[in-house]
């Protein structure tokens, strides 16, 4: 997660797949999926249980104490 | 005549719904998807890490240029079913969704109470439920009140092998709902359990666990579509009726000696003379 605030200082507290880490503040969910190597990958994500539709993440700013869930294609039955 | 399955704006030709967990390997889950070519495969959303395996799973199945029918497995609540339906959409770009609901760790039976808020939501977003449920009729009914098409009740637990549990409550979901497609969801072990839920005129099969967990899955799968292809069709034949004694296959008349008493006419006697007494009872 150290990309995450290549561009700003850290000062938020956030929760990624169940895992605590540190985001800029003002950064957006675009900017947090690419950041993280999340770019060109088939995923879908959630703040604080609610679904974050694509076309919102360019604009979606994620806040302090956030929690993000980030999904891919998986097996299933 | 093809003997098509109308779901929403799929017409699908197979009636085996194939899940795609626990195969030993994602070649081995390849092979037993060539062999039983289903009309549907399940998936499903797990976290992701940067460097995960998901895409690798993906990469295969769109191979294959067969509908998926994304889950909402590990839900407990309505509210996160729903996210993560909503989710599913997006990836899988599809209003599909088999909707998992779980109530009980133990049985994973699903929870009615959150099935049926859940449902109601996304039926109102747009979605096309399956719902994965118990034999319940109640609940059925209600399902069917929300706007549902699909039912997908229970055989046994998921994983179990058992079978169909309650023959008798899925009779009754069958007769009772004849013109919702009804599909046998879990618990199926073995393929003689496919056909049986196939000649009660269920309208398909979803299994998982039964082929990924076999000894050969990809020959698993492969007895699982053919048995499937073998219950509908007697389905479409019409069983004949159970009876309580023997019905010669071979015509009689004109066989030699037919006017001699033989065994076989004294035993027909006899037993008409049961199936009287036996009429007498249920009458009684």
């Amino acid at each position: 997660m150290e990309n995450l605030h290549k561009y700003r200082d850290i000062i938020m507290e956030i929760t990624l797949n169940g895992s605590v880490t540190h985001a800029s503040e003002n950064v957006t969910i675009n900017e947090l999926l690419l950041s993280s190597d999340y770019k060109d990958k088939m995923v879908a994500v959630a703040i604080n249980g609610e679904f974050i539709p694509k076309s919102d993440h360019k604009t979606h700013i994620i806040n302090d104490k956030d929690e993000i869930e980030i999904v891919a294609p998986m097996q299933g039955g | 005549m093809a003997d098509i399955l109308n779901i929403g704006d799929e017409q699908l030709s197979s009636r085996l719904f194939l899940g795609t967990a626990a195969y030993p390997s994602l070649e081995i889950l390849r092979g037993s998807i060539e062999v039983s070519k289903p009309s549907l495969i399940t998936v499903s959303l797990r976290r992701e890490s940067a460097s995960g395996t998901g895409q690798d799973f993906w990469n295969i199945i769109k191979e294959f240029n067969i509908p998926v029918l994304p889950n909402t497995a590990g839900c407990y609540s309505a509210k996160e079913a729903v996210t993560t339906a909503e989710m599913a959409r997006e990836i899988f770009n599809t209003n599909r969704i088999k909707l998992e609901v779980i109530g009980d760790d133990y049985t994973l039976q699903p929870d009615p109470y959150e099935l049926l808020i859940a449902t109601e939501k996304l039926i109102a977003k747009g979605f096309e439920v399956y719902p994965y449920m118990s034999d319940d009729l109640v609940l059925a009914q209600r399902l069917v009140d929300l706007g549902c098409n699909i039912l997908m009740p229970w055989g046994a637990p998921i994983g179990s092998g058992r079978g169909l549990n309650n023959v008798y409550a899925l009779k009754q979901l069958r007769a009772r709902f004849p013109d919702k497609i009804l599909v046998v969801d879990a618990g199926l072990g073995a393929p003689s359990h496919a056909a049986r839920a196939m000649e009660l005129g269920y309208d398909a099969c979803l299994l998982n666990t039964a082929v990924a967990k076999a000894g050969d899955p990809a020959l698993m799968a492969k007895g699982f579509a053919g048995a499937i292809k073998a219950g509908r069709d007697a389905y479409l034949a019409g069983i004949i009726d159970k009876q309580e004694h023997a019905t010669p296959s071979t015509p009689l008349l004109d066989k030699p000696f037919w006017h001699q008493k033989t065994p076989l006419t004294a035993n027909r006697s006899t037993v008409k003379k049961l199936d009287r007494i036996i009429a007498t009872q249920m009458v009684k």
